[in-house]
């Protein structure tokens, strides 16, 4: 819950601008980027992710340091189980599924 | 060994751990607060103790929502959840967490509904797809998931879901702070400022605690080098007799913090005149929760919260440990009644509480103290 996830934007959805999907470590899942909508992030652009939500841009070393941070801390199979946790099926009609 | 390995940047560790022998000297003793819960966790599992000299003394701050979190509120949490076609929801941290009768596991065992969320959204998602019940989202965290709660809130109004409602105990760390600094027993010289808080909130609000009590603090990362690099950058502060806030965690922190998260925070949330904090009493303006405009969604009006009061375990000395007074391993619980197993305190329960971090990593120690003299 208070490590960020580092993850990379795949996707904006088409019709909601404040979805998007993103790749975490393999795992493709819908988060939210209400919070980043001062400095938007394009495809291909990193963030770190709180409870499913887009908290800070950073770059993809810095993505790669927190990943290796959170397999150091032993924390990397919970932070994998909790994106595989936030589930995608109340994608808007038409937008990422 | 495979620990030394963990380490990328061995000589850097190294350097910085001489500059930090250094600048600590042999004359004084040190004491340092890391505030962060994910700090506290980062500096047992690296065995970072082992890496700084003798006098410099870290003390594990209150950063952990849910070691700080009252036994009473997670009763009323689940009071609420007896009631009719209610789903308890909550993040998984929650779910080992005692409460007098029992954690919220321990109570679906006994068929209460109880739902692992990994994101307020997800809490929401179940509401829409279960209109005839009521989802009640039990919040935690301090300023770092806040906003994902406010944000969630924002939505429910928006598209009209009337049936999920959120039970706030989000909590501020600046006023933890500010309570630390005015105990009597308070004897520290600087503090790591947490990281992913500073995400939302800034750096700013940390800028009474140099200019009014003169102590630095310097907002960290999490690799061992981020800790280290904050730890000389506190020690030169104090060394030059200055105290100001400074920002190692460049990279992710903005000076400014996140304003889209503080405006969603600022929508929602209110600031409770009093709200009670495991171990450390009854804080002011310490924690938030719903405004009027989203009255509609708080779960507290919408239930009977029958507003329960509990005093920690007999025995358990969570409070002495979470003020910095006692070593974990000092508490008369610790190890024996109170294992991350079958916790008895809250600092026992999440992986960020100094009492399940120091039982989860001092067994390691010896292991660890071996392979670090090689490169401190």
């Amino acid at each position: 819950m208070c490590l960020a996830i580092p993850g990379k934007i795949v996707e904006i959805s088409s019709d909601n601008k404040d979805a998007a999907l993103v790749d975490i470590a393999g795992v493709r899942r819908k988060i939210d980027l209400t919070l980043l909508q001062d400095d938007k992030p394009l495809p291909g652009d990193w963030v770190l992710i709180h409870v499913g939500f887009a908290m800070s841009k950073i770059s993809e070393q810095d993505a790669l340091d927190q990943m290796h941070t959170l397999q150091s801390l032993g924390e990397s199979e919970a932070a994998i189980q909790e994106v595989s946790g936030l589930s995608a099926d109340d994608a808007p009609p038409g937008g990422l599924a | 060994m495979r620990f030394v390995d963990e380490f990328r940047e061995p000589e850097l560790i190294s350097k910085t751990a001489e500059e930090i022998r250094r600048l600590a000297g042999t004359e004084r003793h040190y004491c340092i607060m890391e505030v962060c819960g994910g700090h506290t966790h980062a500096i047992y599992r690296f065995g970072l103790k082992d890496i700084l000299p003798e006098n410099i003394e870290l003390i594990h701050g209150p950063g952990c929502p849910v070691c700080v979190l009252p036994m009473g509120r997670i009763d009323d949490g689940l009071a609420i959840a007896q009631q009719p076609e209610v789903i308890f929801a909550a993040f998984g941290d929650m779910m080992r967490v005692p409460g007098t009768q029992g954690s919220p596991l321990e109570h679906k065992a006994r068929g209460m509904d109880v739902r692992i969320v990994y994101s307020p959204s997800d809490a929401l998602r179940l509401a829409r797809v279960n209109p005839g019940k009521q989802v009640m989202f039990f919040a935690i965290g301090f300023e770092t998931t806040a906003p994902s709660t406010a944000l969630t809130m924002m939505r429910a109004k928006a598209e009209g879901i009337r049936n999920f409602s959120v039970f706030c105990n989000h909590v501020m760390v600046i006023p933890a702070i500010r309570a630390i600094l005015e105990s009597p027993d308070m004897r520290l010289d600087a503090f790591i400022g947490p990281g992913h808080v500073s995400t939302v909130i800034g750096c700013r609000p940390y800028e009474w605690i140099a200019q009014n009590e003169h102590k630095p603090i310097v907002v960290s990362g999490f690799e061992p080098l981020d800790l280290l690099q904050s730890i000389v950058m506190l020690l030169r502060q104090l060394r030059n007799g200055e105290a100001k806030v400074e920002n190692q965690y460049k990279r992710v922190v903005a000076w400014e913090g996140n304003p889209a998260a503080l405006r969603a925070m600022a929508e929602v949330f209110q600031v409770r005149p009093y709200f009670e904090w495991r171990g450390m009493g009854s804080i002011p303006q310490s924690a938030l929760c719903v405004n009027d405009k989203y009255g509609e969604w708080d779960a507290e009006q919408r239930f009977a919260v029958p507003g329960i009061r509990v005093t920690d375990p007999k025995g358990a000395q969570c409070g002495e440990v979470l003020k910095g007074a006692l070593k974990p391993h000092q508490c008369k619980l610790f190890g024996r009644e109170c294992t991350p197993e079958r916790p008895v305190g809250a600092l026992m329960v999440s992986s960020e509480g100094s009492c399940a971090a120091y039982h989860n990593y001092e067994h390691r120690k010896a292991a660890m103290v071996t392979s670090l003299s090689a490169i401190a």
